[in-house]
């Protein structure tokens, strides 16, 4: 991989005023995001921490363009956002590969969208398949792959559409914790060659304190801001960063953040697309 | 977690329990017992319904009435087919088609196909399309629903993710919709392929002139008793094949489903 994509380092501000999020419909429905204000640099890696059921899904379901606040503006680059779009590439924390997809076919599926020939578009699946270590697999299906492949295969799809922003919500919560650090690791990696800016929800500590420039901590329900915390570690990072003074010193910092008005009961977590569904089917055999 | 058997029993029972019917059947047929509410007086025997099956597959009656239904099964299957699944997407999906198709359909669904038939003889002056037309019926609606219930079993997210993708609403109706409620549209197709074969029997022993239907059911009035379980087993025959000749079709058209670690 010696030519990579074009960075696009200038893109991807995001500014948020007063927003506020509510989900779910008729009387069931709540705020899930309050009042929400801030501004998120070019290329930035930002992480939203916050207990379950905090909102911090619902903010980045939001920012996807898959949800509308029901109150305040939110813009990418200046521009309102109005429905999701690939330049704000979401990923979900279980992939959403097609399973009826091979995974060259999956990566590609952005810029078939697009309209590219077949050629041109597996040519550019394969080499972001190549960054994200997973040469050789274009042919297998989602199925035939591991929970961390998936995942891989998730995140070079999103990237192919060059996205400014990277919106990813707990993309490694399902995953074992060697797989984990393995993920967190590489997208270091290829976020240090792409540059975009990554909204990263987690309600893990200890990922967010690895990966992030910055902590937005979130309280619980309605989801506001609490913190906003620059990190002061410098990159590369390698895993032994979590065995450092400071390291322990912001942990705690942060721990003492989220058990400061912990809720009686854990909330039911919200994901991007709203409330938890209750679907029923209307048309039973 | 289906356990394993050793491969001896995978076939050896199986096996002997079928051994075992038919020499329950030849008992039966052989001793002919009155047993009060059931008599087997008149019941061929397994080598009588032999010898009528060696006979029907050398005469060319067999072809004849195998060819009529087939192809009526055929015409009312693809018919039902096509306009299950179609109708089937579009309820699934888009709210305007619930609200307007649904409530007619949700009325019609729980006659029976058969049914339908002394009145399909009235609107078709051919008995053929009558026939067709019954077909139809019965294997509607198990397309229909299982292709509704597909389409509203496909994962928000996956939607959620091709949108994000840049898919538009068309695009994402044909990458993302129509496969992921492909798996439950070909279980549908193959329980309508025997729904099928209930309702065209049904219809050809009261409408038909031939075909295998009317063929069991004339044994009965030629009294030709063996030819009645040669029939019958046909159907079984021809049923329980097509049912699967779609699954094989719906496998090969699906490769992704076979695919394991």
């Amino acid at each position: 991989m010696n030519a990579p994509l074009p960075l696009a380092t200038t893109a991807g501000r995001i500014a948020l005023d007063r927003v506020s999020i509510r989900v779910g419909h008729g009387q069931d429905a709540f705020a899930a995001v309050q009042d929400v204000t801030l501004d998120i640099a070019p290329g930035e890696f930002v992480c939203l921490l916050g207990p379950s059921g905090c909102g911090k899904s619902t903010l980045l379901g939001a920012l996807a363009g898959h949800l509308s606040p029901s109150a305040g503006a939110l813009q990418v680059d200046g521009a309102s956002v109005a429905g999701p779009s690939p330049q704000r590439g979401l990923v979900f924390q279980q992939h959403t590969l097609f399973p009826w997809r091979r995974v060259i076919d999956n990566v590609a599926f952005g810029l078939k969208m697009r309209g590219e020939p077949r050629a041109a578009r597996h040519a550019a699946a394969r080499e972001l398949l190549a960054l994200v270590g997973l040469a050789g697999f274009e042919n297998r299906y989602p199925a035939q792959l591991s929970g961390g492949m998936q995942q891989r295969v998730e995140i070079a799809r999103v990237l192919l559409g060059q996205p400014r922003v990277l919106l990813m919500d707990e993309p490694f919560g399902a995953l074992d914790a060697l797989t984990r650090l393995k993920m967190q690791q590489l997208l270091l990696d290829v976020w240090s060659r792409f540059g975009t800016t990554v909204v990263f929800v987690t309600h893990d500590i200890d990922e967010a304190l690895f990966l992030a420039d910055r902590i937005l901590v979130m309280s619980p329900r309605p989801g506001r801001i609490v913190e906003d915390l620059r990190l002061p570690f410098t990159r590369p990072r390698d895993a032994a960063l979590s065995t450092t003074a400071d390291f322990a010193a912001l942990k705690r910092h942060c721990l003492a953040l989220l058990h400061h008005d912990a809720p009686t009961q854990p909330l039911p977590r919200l994901t991007p697309l709203g409330a938890p569904d209750v679907h029923a089917l209307q048309f039973a055999i | 977690m289906r356990t394993r058997h050793p491969p001896s029993t995978t076939w050896v029972l199986p096996a002997a329990s079928l051994l075992a019917s038919v020499l329950l059947w030849q008992l039966l047929a052989s001793t002919r017992p009155h047993l009060g509410l059931i008599t087997f007086a008149n019941a061929p025997s397994p080598r009588e319904v032999l010898d009528a099956g060696w006979t029907l597959l050398q005469s060319p009656r067999l072809l004849f009435h195998l060819g009529h239904s087939l192809a009526r099964v055929f015409a009312g299957f693809a018919a039902a087919a096509v306009a299950g699944i179609a109708l089937g997407l579009a309820i699934g999906r888009f709210g305007w088609a619930r609200g307007t198709l649904l409530p007619p359909l949700e009325v019609l669904r729980p006659i029976p196909a058969v049914a339908w038939i002394p009145l399909s003889v009235l609107l078709f002056p051919s008995s053929e399309v009558s026939m067709m037309f019954i077909t139809f019926i019965g294997a509607l609606f198990p397309i229909l629903l299982a292709t509704v219930h597909g389409v509203e079993g496909v994962d928000a997210r996956l939607v959620a993710s091709a949108r994000s993708l840049g898919a538009r609403r068309w695009r994402v109706f044909a990458e993302v919709i129509v496969p992921g409620a492909a798996p439950a549209m070909v279980t549908g197709l193959a329980i309508g392929m025997g729904t099928c074969w209930f309702c065209l029997v049904t219809a050809e022993m009261i409408a038909g002139q031939f075909g295998i239907g009317y063929y069991t059911w004339e044994s009965y009035t030629l009294q030709n008793y063996p030819d009645i379980v040669v029939g019958m087993l046909l159907i079984g025959v021809l049923g329980m094949g097509s049912s699967a000749l779609v699954r094989a079709l719906g496998r090969l058209a699906m490769p992704w489903l076979g695919a394991a670690r």
